[in-house]
């Protein structure tokens, strides 16, 4: 089992009256890459922040190692931020920019030179130190960032949307690049972004944030395929929400009527009674799509569908004008599988993959959500 | 001539330029250049053989003291300014929106009276039985009026209270530009609040430094009538030495060769400020 490295208990933060951060427990473990994911707004960056030492807490308390650091300065903090403009310092060279922390240590002169070339060559811009952060490509820059956070071998590395300002193809390579960095530093990392896809592929822990309260924390996997609300499914990944109704409770299962067909499932972790709804959660790649003759699923109609390289998207319409989105894998032994636009299908899903969740009473307004975008 | 019927508006506004340049700056400039390497004449002020005499009278003691003295007393005029304005733009620009445009507002509200006037406006404060010697005896603080009018500190202060905006207003810019973030990192990088002025602040503040010193120093050697009206009759400012020479002692190539020495010393600072800009990448990859 890990360690706990940083501890966050019952932090609380408001800007001018507005709670962006509520109550909020987290504990880091030691070794992980752990991402905060949610929205512009919901306090990831004020959560990054107060770790950094750049706010303080209302109320609760920060720990490094068992250590009380809530209000120890940034400086004091043996921890590092990687800015999401990167925050390079315009007036000195890429060298003189990495070695900035060693010199603020006042290390000698000779164990700095070691230590910048060191972490230069190890992203690669050992060719650029006389260079100014000017004169570099977005993603060059961005590994100054990083080599610049990571030469003061911190216990705790924290990175703000640092990809979000590059190009799709660069922040794909430069998640691979933030992965490998991680596991030959052994370095915790704490990383930010509102990307899902992002979250979901790099870290060991997501925390899903929204209006400054943790809606979930697990593993991708847990996030993705086990979401504990609505909102965790709608944000991370596209979903598909069917109401189930309850039939009959059994033994070992529970029977559930779900736009006319009759299904048998697990029972799910919160207590139902026979006649209540329930939201029955279909991810696009849990969806069959079957030919018209098939017997099972629901017969509709195709109304677009998409290309999308590896997968073929479809949405089909059901009878009460919800859309149903599908992604499948291309399976070039069936003739059928590429359905023209208008005709009919039928809509399946895997046995076995659905996933229930309680009806929770909808939002009565989206404001708080709106009015915390300040602080994002 | 297509090109000029289709664009009237753009040719209009290039010609308005250009001819403003032309006549307005780049002629007085080169009749004053004309004027430096003529002789002097009592009769026509200006007179051929052309010769270099006017530059090497510049460098003729009793001249070279009073620019050595000009270029203290602006010198002085300049430190003052900053010593007030870096704080004061640093400050301006921690403040809210609404706070910064009322005292930037409030810095700009003397322009709108001649600057003369207030010179003299600050001779009535400075006198023998001005105001600040009134009050202080008033109070009972002195028992004889200070010296303050018609000494060099007069003459600095007057320079420092009428250029002083020209010093915060271009600090003031480069600090609203100065980005948090960069503070922020300095910080997370392990340096204290000294280390962050020396080694972040200092630097990126550092073209709105030159760009005041140089709004403030040539300026501050070029305003006679604050020297005449505070300081006396004597020659203090490389200004006086100019206006003498064309009004009193009738040596128009001597006065152009000082004025030259002014848009010298001004290009060299020029040169300097873009320098420092290019230093910090503002100017691209160029």
């Amino acid at each position: 089992m890990k360690e706990t490295l940083l501890s966050l208990k019952n932090v609380s933060k408001a800007f001018d009256d507005k709670t962006v951060l509520n109550s909020l427990d987290l504990d880091i473990l030691d070794g992980e890459f752990i991402t905060l994911l949610g929205p512009s707004g919901c306090g990831k960056t004020t959560l990054l922040r107060l770790m950094a030492g750049f706010e303080q807490p209302d109320t609760g308390a920060v720990s490094l190692s068992g250590h009380d650091i809530t209000h120890a300065a940034p400086e004091h903090r043996p921890l590092n931020t990687v800015f999401q403009n990167y925050a390079l310092f315009p007036h000195m060279s890429v060298y003189d920019n990495v070695a900035y922390g060693l010199k603020m240590e006042k290390r000698p002169r000779d164990e700095i030179r070691q230590r910048v070339d060191d972490v230069l060559a190890m992203v690669q811009l050992q060719d650029f130190a006389r260079r100014k952060p000017h004169q570099l490509s977005g993603g060059q820059q961005q590994r100054v960032a990083i080599a610049r956070a990571v030469v003061k071998r911190p216990q705790l590395l924290l990175l703000d949307e640092p990809l979000s300002a590059l190009d799709y193809k660069l922040r794909r390579t430069m998640q691979v690049e933030l992965k490998r960095l991680q596991r030959e530093l052994g370095i915790t990392f704490v990383f930010v972004t509102h990307d899902q896809e992002e979250a979901l592929s790099m870290s060991d822990r997501v925390v899903v944030l929204k209006d400054g309260a943790i809606q979930q924390l697990g593993t991708p996997r847990e996030i993705y395929e086990r979401p504990a609300n609505l909102f965790t499914a709608r944000f991370v990944g596209e979903t598909n929400l069917f109401p189930g109704y309850l039939t009959s409770v059994e033994n070992d299962g529970i029977t559930l009527d779900i736009l006319g067909l009759s299904r048998t499932l697990q029972r799910p972790g919160f207590t139902l009674r026979e006649g209540e709804q329930v939201n029955v959660l279909l991810r696009p790649e849990d969806i069959r799509v079957l030919a018209p003759e098939d017997e099972k699923g629901l017969a509709r109609q195709i109304v677009e569908r998409n290309y999308k390289g590896s997968t073929l998207d479809s949405v089909i319409h059901l009878e009460d004008g919800t859309e149903v989105l599908a992604s499948e894998f291309f399976d070039e032994d069936d003739p059928t599988f590429d359905y023209k636009l208008g005709e009919p299908v039928r809509v399946s899903w895997v046995d076995g993959w659905e996933w229930l969740l309680p009806v929770e009473p909808e939002p009565v307004n989206n404001d708080a959500e709106e009015g915390l975008s300040t602080n994002a | 001539m297509h090109r000029v019927l289709q664009q009237p508006f753009k040719t209009a506004v290039l010609i308005l330029v250009w001819g403003w340049l032309l006549l307005l700056v780049l002629t007085p400039n080169l009749l004053v250049v004309g004027a430096s390497v003529m002789t002097r004449d009592p009769g026509t002020f200006l007179s051929l053989p052309l010769n270099l005499n006017s530059y090497r009278q510049l460098f003729d003691p009793l001249y070279l003291d009073v620019f050595l003295n000009s270029l203290y007393m602006a010198g002085m005029t300049t430190v003052f300014c900053l010593l007030i304005g870096y704080p004061f733009a640093w400050a301006l620009s921690g403040l809210g929106k609404q706070r910064q445009t009322l005292l930037i507002f409030l810095l700009i509200v003397p322009f709108w009276t001649n600057s003369l006037v207030r010179t003299y406006a600050l001779k009535l404060l400075l006198a023998t039985n001005g105001l600040i010697n009134n009050a202080l005896m008033g109070l009972g603080l002195i028992d004889e009026p200070l010296r303050m009018l018609y000494t060099e500190g007069a003459v600095v202060i007057g320079l420092v209270y009428l250029l002083l905006p020209f010093m915060i207003l271009p600090l003031y810019s480069v600090f609203d530009d100065l980005r948090k973030e960069l503070l922020m990192a300095s910080h997370d990088l392990g340096a204290g609040k000294l280390s962050t002025f020396l080694h972040v602040t200092i630097p990126l503040t550092l073209p709105g430094v030159l760009a005041g010193v140089m709004l403030v120093l040539l300026p501050a050697m070029g305003l006679f009538f604050v020297a005449d009206i505070l300081g006396g009759s004597r020659n203090l400012l490389v200004g006086n030495v100019i206006k003498n020479q064309f009004l009193d002692a009738r040596d128009w190539p001597f006065g152009a060769a000082a004025s030259i020495l002014l848009t010298v010393a001004m290009a060299v600072l020029l040169f300097a400020h873009r320098l420092s800009q290019q230093r910090l990448g503002d100017e691209g990859r160029a």
